[in-house]
């Protein structure tokens, strides 16, 4: 597998311009519509390259009967897609958006993320990556029924139109999409199908009610935990307590003479105790003797980790460099040098880890939400001894991704513990294997300097970030002979025009797994930049607004979004005990800049209001795009003032949400948002609020009290939160 | 043989009597619109109603609801017509979603003893319910519209 990652402005790759679209009959009277990537550059993994006349693979498919489904290859875990992707298609063919079905992509090759090499939902590329491709590709059916229809009744295609699902002529003549599909799906592709212009949009830009709502408010929609197979049993694992460490020998005997209790297997992550139910495999897992080999980990702490990051001696990596810093800051007139540290967090979905596995002799149908179906499919196929092909992953709605379903580490048990029992099997984690078991987001400990010229202009800027890579580890091709591109996010994109800018990464491993979590390290180099650019604005006796606003000539989406959140949240205007602070970034192409509002009493901070703007190019649904700008806040105001993954003898300290806390309804502050009109391509939207608000308040902090808080969360700060 | 009293209905489980109400519901019952989140009573998404009040199954052992009437969400309506349904299908209340069950039948049960809450009285009945996805704001005002429903003629 091999990532690409995206150029610093979100641009799509060129690959994605030069994608090639195929349609082909379906069988039984229809018409599929498939694109495939032949031609497209992906070195690392020719595999995915598949050729022309090769398994189509169907994005939208027209039944006889009239029906219209749409297949989406990204997972819903809340940020819409499972409306948004249709959108683009169903605005092609001038249908309502409840004319269309909805149904997952199964794993397959042909489903790759063009902007980042494999099946992915994840790097908020989800509508990004989709639209050209999904617009072109209802552009192709549109053309081909258009064709057909044209055929039949020995008119130009140009006189044609669709409307309410059919081909009409001027005079009213009408022939239905489902009478089409058979004579539509035989004709060739056009290849110089035109999507829509942006004036004529029917529904792209225009709020549009979720598809998945009616399911999630009765309780039908149908999540990886859901699933129910015939003859199927369930199992609770018992893991290493130490991350990282291994079963050493197992005494199932008390285990196995519970009720319930069908089988104890040792899997490649633990022991997997299956049972008719689930709760009497929890019971009796309680009761099995296991013997860890604590490995490598053990003795491993907190303490340790950030002293190691303190120390990393690894060679910088350069992943920005813009004039001559070294000599800006010896000549600066003033230099002004601040460190950060930011912890552990963990992802803490609603839906705990599970996945749901029926092992048979040709292959093993996988039931699970999960944002990585190849490389899920590959995990399977390693553990039962199959090829990838005869591994089926049947995608789930998802109770949360946030990047902790980019991992596959709870899937493969389901699998072999399927095959040792002969049934299928569900594994389910409680919310302590999956709190004590995650793949955490990277800690790192970073340091910020910069230079003031004669003139009190900010003359450099140097970031020195480190912390340890997941790129190394997930998509390791990418990281062989450059930086991790997605550790110096935030960073490498230095927005602010100062002369001399440089970036440098030292990737410094600390033993466990990190995972991408949501906004990946933009939630950790936003802290860092945001945080010291407010620093510099007060050096530099300026307003933390205007300091930023002066730097930003060259970068007007920037300033946009900054302008309008200052006039939005009436900057310079707190009222009475109240205190603002401002943060601003670029993240995935979008733009966005939030406001914190808030009071201290008693030397307590609360967090009144956030406002934000936002400019995400051309948005799809703007209803949506506000909920994810809302939930990346909300997401990224938990783990600001509590989120923190502590470990002890290499165990993870914290178990639920007891410890591990999150905000509620009556810690959530009111929240603003306000959404920019551009024409511009699409941006993403899952992702890069949560970066923000974390900096905002502790800018504001800083105006209301002197401050300055440069380690998370602001809940370690005594008696502060 | 425990017999159980769902949604109006009569049901017959072979769970032991110290096995929690959510796994009675989800394993052996089949219903699984409510969720397993932190088993601890620490979230609220297997949150249900015993005799009309908010109660979080995960923590509730079988042997104590016996004769009681419990609804679940697959028993708010039948069509999903149930004022809270209305008011969260109006404003897309869900993103992932997985939390909405129980943020549903808290949201019900408050608003079967309080048909007209304050934002505050909303803060702290649905405190206990965790949302990842931060719908709160929406949550909010769902109340808000569910509330103006019911009192237009919709039953709770």
């Amino acid at each position: 597998m091999s990532a690409r990652p995206t150029g610093p402005g979100g641009d799509l790759p060129a690959m994605d311009r030069r994608k090639f679209l195929q349609a082909s009959a379906l069988a039984g009277g229809g018409l599929i519509i498939g694109i495939s990537l032949t031609g497209c550059g992906r070195p690392s993994d020719k595999a995915a390259t598949p050729g022309v006349g090769g398994q189509p693979n169907a994005w939208l498919r027209i039944g006889g009967d009239e029906s219209i489904t749409i297949l989406i290859d990204k997972s819903e875990m809340g940020q819409g897609v499972y409306t948004a992707l249709p959108m683009l298609i169903a605005e092609e063919l001038d249908v309502p958006l409840s004319a269309v079905r909805v149904e997952f992509a199964p794993a397959g090759k042909d489903y790759v993320n063009t902007l980042l090499g494999t099946q992915i939902t994840g790097g908020s590329t989800s509508v990004r990556e989709a639209w050209t491709k999904l617009r072109t590709a209802g552009a192709q059916a549109r053309a081909m029924l258009i064709g057909a229809a044209a055929d039949a009744w020995k008119v130009e295609a140009s006189t044609l139109k669709l409307a309410g699902g059919a081909v009409v002529d001027a005079g009213g003549k009408k022939a239905t999409f489902g009478q089409l599909a058979e004579a539509a799906a035989k004709r060739a592709p056009p290849k110089d199908a035109t999507p829509k212009e942006r004036t004529t949009y029917a529904l792209i830009g225009k709020p549009q009610t979720r598809l998945d709502t009616p399911s999630k408010v009765d309780g039908t929609a149908t999540y990886g935990i859901d699933v129910k197979l015939s003859g199927m049993k369930y199992a609770a694992l018992a893991q290493c307590p130490t991350l990282g460490g291994k079963v050493r020998s197992v005494d199932s005997s008390a285990a196995e003479k519970l009720p319930g209790v069908v089988k104890v297997v040792t899997v490649g992550s633990g022991v997997a105790v299956v049972a008719d139910h689930y709760w009497q495999a929890r019971v009796a897992r309680d009761a099995l003797k296991i013997t860890w080999d604590a490995g490598p980990n053990a003795g491993l702490s907190s303490a340790r980790i950030l002293a190691e990051l303190k120390g990393a001696t690894g060679t910088p990596q350069s992943a920005r460099k813009d004039g001559d810093v070294d000599a800006a800051i010896k000549a600066a007139k003033r230099q002004v040098s601040a460190s950060y540290e930011l912890p552990l967090l963990a992802h803490a979905t609603m839906e705990p880890m599970n996945c749901t596995a029926d092992a048979k002799a040709d292959g093993c149908d996988v039931y699970v939400g999960t944002q990585i179906q190849q490389v899920a499919q590959g995990a399977v196929a390693n553990a039962l001894g199959l090829k990838p092909e005869q591994v089926r992953i049947h995608t789930q709605m998802l109770g949360g991704g946030f990047g902790r379903r980019l991992e596959v580490d709870f899937i493969p048990a389901a699998a072999e513990a399927s095959k040792a029992v002969g049934a299928p099997v569900q594994v389910i984690w409680s919310r302590e294997d999956d709190m004590t078991h995650d793949a955490y987001r990277p800690p790192a400990y970073d340091v910020a300097t910069a230079a003031f010229d004669g003139n009190n202009g900010l003359s450099a800027v140097h970031l020195k970030l480190t912390s340890p890579s997941v790129t190394a580890r997930m998509f390791p091709p990418v990281v062989e002979k450059n930086v991790d591109p997605f550790a110096v996010e935030a960073a490498a994109n230095y927005l602010y025009d100062v002369p001399n800018v440089s970036v440098e990464y030292v990737r410094h491993e600390i033993g466990i797994n990190v995972g991408y979590w949501r906004s990946v390290s933009h939630s950790l180099n936003c802290f860092v930049v945001e945080s010291f650019m407010d620093e510099l604005a007060h050096v530099a006796g300026k307003d933390p607004f205007e300091f930023r606003r002066a730097l930003l000539d060259k970068q007007p989406r920037a300033k946009r979004v900054l302008e309008e959140v200052a006039s939005r949240a009436g900057w310079g205007k707190a009222a009475d005990g109240h205190h603002q602070g401002i943060a601003l970034m670029e993240g995935y192409g979008t733009y966005v800049a939030q406001v914190a509002d808030i009071s201290m009493v008693d030397g307590k901070m609360k967090v009144h209001k956030i406002t934000c703007a936002v400019d995400c190019g051309q948005m799809v649904n703007p209803r949506i795009v506000e909920s994810q700008i809302t939930s990346g806040i909300v997401y990224g105001l938990s783990a600001a003032l509590w989120g923190e993954v502590t470990l002890e003898d290499g165990k993870v300290r914290q178990t639920n949400f007891d410890n591990y806390r999150v905000l509620r309804m009556n810690d959530a502050p009111e929240l603003e948002v306000h959404l920019i009109e551009s024409t511009e391509t699409p941006g993403g939207i899952g992702e890069p609020s949560t970066a923000v608000v974390a900096p905002a308040v502790a800018n504001a902090l800083f105006a209301a009290s002197g401050k300055r808080v440069r380690a998370l969360p602001f809940a370690a700060q005594r008696g502060l939160v | 043989m425990t017999t159980l009293k769902v949604n109006g209905h009569t049901l017959e489980t072979d769970a032991t009597p110290d096995t929690p109400l959510l796994w009675v519901l989800r394993d052996h019952l089949g219903m699984t619109g409510t969720k397993f989140g932190c088993g601890k009573s620490l979230c609220g998404a297997c949150t249900v109603h015993v005799d009309g009040s908010a109660t979080r199954s995960c923590v509730t052992l079988l042997s104590t609801v016996v004769g009681k009437d419990i609804r679940t969400i697959e028993g708010l309506s039948q069509d999903r017509s149930h004022p809270v349904q209305r008011a969260w299908m109006e404003l897309d209340v869900p993103q992932c979603g997985y939390c909405q069950s129980g943020q549903i039948m808290s949201a019900t049960a408050l608003l079967l003893q309080n048909p007209a809450p304050t934002d505050a009285e909303i803060d702290s009945a649905m405190a206990g319910n965790i949302c990842r996805c931060g719908t709160y704001p929406r949550i909010r005002a769902a109340i808000h519209r569910a509330a103006e429903l019911i009192k237009t003629g919709g039953a709770a």
